[in-house]
């Protein structure tokens, strides 16, 4: 599977906005957690190992 | 009961010394397995061991299937089950909270269990034992190794002992002295891998308790905040216990009784208890980059060491021998020594993945700071939640055989038995299929005859429904060439003398 680098939010506004919800009010450390987990949800969620990894390689690149 | 050391005979070694086939450095378990090994095919060795007693304090507990298999066909595996603790399941808590288990045998239909905890004093004085009946042994013991020089015929070995030095010449070494091996040393090999700075108490206690035959692993449990601990149960009312201490604890001061009973008594939960053995450790993954040097062979410990969470150490070094024991007593016989090299190829395979199993473990259990330690805890807090992360919680991926990457994997044939993989057992009529085989080539016929091949034992054994589960799958019948440590060489749903007798060939051939 090919990692989608397209725009694929139907409203990116809000949906960005609900991931700054998530952390408001969090001290930097209870951030940090928060992170982790999200990633490791959404890591189980695609599943697929060589789209992760063409993830990790976006995300190291940016 | 603590166990009795009882001191083996030290018999002066007559100088001149005559001249070995095969000399083994370390009368640990791996050194004693390989004797045996040596000596049921034929080949005599001499064994020195700079000490006189078993493994002092305890090590090893956890003997896998397959370990319980290899000392099955040197003759000790049933005793070692009969006294051992058997145990199949593993639980790891996080705070209190069961999350994450395993069953490492779910499978019935095999001779061996899954794991037995077993001491490891046990296991080397029963290895000693077996070692006494076969007169092509001979143990030296205090007989410390302090020199080596090798040419092209042979080894030279300067051996220390209570009435001085001698010189002992052999054709083979195989250096079995263990995680710091002197002969390592002396041949200036670099050992390379990695520390981790980490430290853990390790204790046996003997206390009456009704803990379930399972291997208990927690996170930061309430009684250990903040770092980990392990409990197994052994025989004679033995536990083993370890907890996590961190890389600021003092070692001497760990070791203190004052120190190490109010901690054990916290995570038993009471005081009832006699402390058998402590020892304060830091683990290291590393390995040799090559385990044959010319006519010295590195097995077990002295080739690689690993942290012990996921019991693959000692598990490791057996299947050494396995490896290592039918080769060397065909160069012994006068085959190409060049075969050697197959055992090199195949145990650092090998040793490459338990160092990889184990290192990941120790990272789960020691993070570093920063984003190793955020995506631990975050595992951690999901797995009481959501199952997906359950498989991630890392607290030992106990010892397996490794699969050797011999081809002729994709037949259609059950992947469980490739080539490359350990013939599986399976129940016979009277006793099991792993019984029958090791020691000697074999070609097993499966709901089929086998075509005669000169210098190949055969077996042939019906379809049963564990037979067509584990060999067969869809096919009607097979042929499975299995080497002399019980692995599978090569297979085939049908084949002529010529394709099975080639395939024998190339048991002897390097490149096999
Ligand atoms: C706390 C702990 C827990 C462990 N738990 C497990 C477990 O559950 N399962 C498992 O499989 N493994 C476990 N291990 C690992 C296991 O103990 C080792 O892998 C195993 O002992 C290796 O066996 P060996 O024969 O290679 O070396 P050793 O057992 O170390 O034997 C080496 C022998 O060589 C001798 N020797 C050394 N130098 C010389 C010399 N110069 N001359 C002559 N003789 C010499 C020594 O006296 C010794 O007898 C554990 C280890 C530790 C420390």
């Amino acid at each position: 599977m090919t990692l989608r680098t397209h725009p694929n939010l139907a409203d990116p506004d809000a949906t960005y906005a609900a991931l700054l919800a998530a952390h408001k009010g969090l001290t930097p450390e209870e951030s940090h957690a928060l992170n982790a987990r999200l990633v490791l949800v959404l890591m189980n969620h695609i599943g697929d190992a060589e789209t992760l990894a063409q993830a990790l390689d976006l995300a190291k690149k940016a | 009961m603590p166990y009795a050391y009882r001191p083996f005979p030290v018999v002066p070694v007559k100088t001149p010394d005559r001249r070995h086939k095969v000399a083994i450095v370390g009368a640990g378990p791996v050194g004693l397995a390989l004797a045996i090994d040596l000596a049921q095919q034929g080949v005599a060795s001499v064994v020195l061991d700079d000490n006189n007693v078993v493994s002092v304090g305890s090590r090893a507990i956890c003997w896998s299937k397959r370990s319980l298999e290899i000392l099955d066909r040197l003759g000790i595996g049933e005793k070692c089950v009969e006294k051992g603790v058997t145990w199949k399941v593993g639980r790891t808590y996080h705070k209190g909270q069961e999350v994450w288990n395993f069953d490492l045998q779910p499978d019935p239909g095999h001779k061996m269990p899954a794991f037995v905890n077993l001491q490891q004093y046990y296991v080397e004085e029963y290895l000693v034992e077996r070692c006494l009946q076969l007169p092509l042994i001979e143990l030296r013991w205090k007989n410390r190794v302090t020199g080596v020089a090798q040419d092209t015929q042979g080894v030279t070995l300067t051996v220390e002992t209570p009435e001085g030095p001698y010189q002992c010449h052999t054709d083979w070494v195989v250096a079995c002295d263990g995680a710091r091996s002197a002969l390592r040393g002396m041949l200036g090999l670099d050992f390379d891998g990695e520390l981790f700075e980490e430290r853990f108490l390790i204790a046996d206690i003997e206390m009456k308790g009704d803990f379930p035959s399972e291997r208990r692993f927690w996170f930061q449990p309430d009684f250990h905040p903040g770092q980990s601990a392990l409990l197994h149960k052994q025989p004679d009312d033995i536990y083993r216990i370890d907890l996590q201490l961190g890389w600021d604890a003092d070692p001497e001061l760990e070791r203190q009784p004052e120190r190490v009973i109010p901690r054990i008594e916290k995570a038993v939960g009471h005081a009832d208890f006699r402390l058998d053995w402590v020892s304060v450790y830091t683990f290291q993954c590393r390995r040799l980059r090559n385990f044959v040097h010319d006519r010295v062979i590195f097995a077990g410990d002295s080739a690689h060491v690993v942290s012990p969470f996921g019991a693959r150490g000692g598990n490791g070094g057996l299947q050494d021998v396995d490896a290592l024991g039918w080769r060397l007593a065909g160069v012994v016989k006068g085959r190409d020594p060049a075969i050697l090299r197959a055992y090199d190829r195949e145990r650092c395979f090998a040793a490459d993945e338990n160092l990889l199993n184990s290192s990941r473990t120790t990272r789960f259990m020691s993070p570093a700071d920063g984003a190793e330690r955020e995506f631990r805890d975050a595992v951690l807090a999901l797995a009481g939640r959501a199952s997906f992360a359950r498989p991630l919680v890392n607290s030992g991926r106990l010892s397996r055989p490794c699969t050797y990457p011999l081809p002729g994997a994709d037949d259609g044939l059950p992947q469980g038995a490739r080539p490359g993989s350990v013939a599986p057992d399976a129940p016979l009529p009277a006793g099991w299929l792993i019984e029958l085989l090791g020691d000697q080539p074999l070609l097993l016929a499966l709901g089929c005859a086998a075509p005669e091949v000169p210098d190949l034992a055969q077996l042939q054994l019906d379809r049963t429904p564990e037979i067509i589960a584990r060999y067969l799958g869809p096919a009607p019948h097979a042929l499975y060439l299995i080497r002399p440590d019980q692995i599978v060489a090569a297979r085939w749903i049908s084949a002529d003398t010529e394709t099975i007798s080639a395939a024998l060939t190339a048991l002897w051939s390097p490149l096999s």
